[in-house]
């Protein structure tokens, strides 16, 4: 079962980082469809945040089709967010390690990295977009 | 809509001192909703008129929809904690576990034994020997077994250390989740408000400074940043609530209903802790000019 945690001084609301934590859960596959999500009850206990917070964000999923709430039961994963298969994930994941090795022994830092990564993903994006 | 407490030109005099003067709000069900606001701005004096203990000098006051303290079945739907989480000192708490049984109709002993246990209370421990985070949790659990609708909490964890405040809001929460209560609380620590509030009410020298659900007054108030206001000025259309200025820069915390496009601004959002901040600001200068005194100064 998947685990909230809240970073207060992050500026994100509570509730969009209950669902981001989800999606990206669903993104990894840590999540899968059939799976349930934490009562409302013990996420408000364990994190000492409002219920209305974590309703909030469970609605905003389920609106989104990811999960469904069945009354009295719990609420379920229904849908995914990740279309490769876990194999080609692990295969995606090892290239990646190996390119940030490289990355690192070429001498950039943590930030340079993320700023090149960035910058990449948005030329592609923007070329896929024209 | 039912209201949790419901004032209009609330007004309580001790003597010749006014303790709350010409106070009118409203807090609806459902919420936890926070009343902050610095010392002596009638937090405390307001909490106790809504439970009965003071009765107002002037004005109106409704509590879940009746005047307080009206005979049993109105006592019996309110659960309060006082600042000082009175307990009696010599008794154990087993004692007081007994007491609130036999004082109160409504009282859920399997919940009062259940909540006793999860925060792993000595049940012969005397009172007055509890750490100070103890108390607390023992006063909460006094207050929640007798299954109220509303619970009023006046200043919950002000005196509690980090991991004795957590613990505390995380029973608070989970019996908010668990028994649908409506919660009021007051408090001057803003820090913990974020989580466990949904509803919000400044108070400042007895008036309401911003009320609202914490959600909708964090999408509707901006923090801009730019350079100090040159030919193009102020952005237009926005409540400006401060405004601070050194000799190139210019921070505003305006209140907006749409978007701001103004390219002259970086626009930020704004936690819940600095806006009720720069309310409470705002509320002091204007007490210290006149009543009219105007809240911009460009």
């Amino acid at each position: 079962m998947i685990d909230f945690h809240l970073d207060t001084r992050s500026g994100v609301a509570p509730y969009l980082q209950l669902v981001h934590q989800v999606r990206d859960a669903l993104r990894l596959g840590l999540l899968t469809p059939g799976d349930q999500l934490p009562t409302v009850k013990s996420v408000a206990g364990r994190l000492a945040i409002n219920p209305n917070t974590v309703l909030k964000a469970y609605r905003e999923l389920e609106h989104g089709g990811l999960v469904a709430a069945r009354p009295g039961v719990g609420t379920f994963v229904t849908g995914r967010l990740t279309h490769a298969s876990p194999a080609a994930h692990e295969g995606l994941r090892r290239e990646l390690l190996v390119w940030l090795g490289e990355a690192r022994a070429s001498g950039l830092d943590d930030e340079s990295i993320e700023a090149l990564f960035r910058e990449c993903h948005w030329s592609t994006q923007a070329e896929g977009a024209a | 809509m039912r209201c949790a407490l419901e004032t209009q030109g609330l007004a309580k005099l001790y003597g010749h001192r006014l303790a709350l003067a010409d106070c009118t709000l409203t807090i609806p069900t459902g919420h936890v909703a926070a009343l902050v606001g610095p010392n002596g701005a009638g937090k405390t004096t307001l909490l106790h008129l809504a439970v009965g203990l003071l009765a107002p000098t002037r004005g109106a006051i409704r509590v879940l929809g009746e005047s307080p303290a009206r005979g049993a079945r109105q006592l019996a739907q309110l659960g309060f904690v006082a600042q000082e989480t009175p307990l009696y000192e010599d008794m154990s708490v087993a004692d007081h576990l007994r007491f609130g049984g036999s004082l109160n109709p409504s009282w859920d002993r399997e919940l009062a034994e259940r909540r006793v246990d999860q925060i792993g209370l000595d049940r012969a421990q005397r009172a007055g020997a509890l750490s100070g985070g103890q108390r607390a949790q023992l006063a909460l659990t006094l207050a929640i077994a007798k299954r109220p609708q509303l619970l009023i909490l006046d200043e919950p964890v002000a005196r509690l250390d980090p991991l004795a405040r957590r613990e505390f809001l995380q029973q608070l929460m989970e019996a908010v989740a668990e028994q649908g209560l409506s919660v009021i609380l007051s408090s001057h620590l803003v820090s913990d408000l974020e989580r466990v509030c949904d509803y919000l009410v400044i108070l400042v020298s007895s008036r309401v400074q911003l009320a609202g659900e914490i959600d909708s007054l964090l999408d509707s108030h901006r923090q801009l940043t730019g350079p100090r206001p040159g030919p193009w000025g102020l952005p237009e259309g926005q409540e400006v609530i401060e405004a601070t200025h050194t000799d190139r820069q210019s921070t505003l915390l305006v209140r907006t209903d749409g978007p701001i496009l103004d390219p002259n601004w970086g626009v930020d959002r704004i936690g819940l802790e600095d806006l009720v901040l720069a309310y409470m600001r705002r509320a002091g200068r204007s007490a210290a000019h006149s009543p009219m005194a105007s809240t911009v100064d460009p």
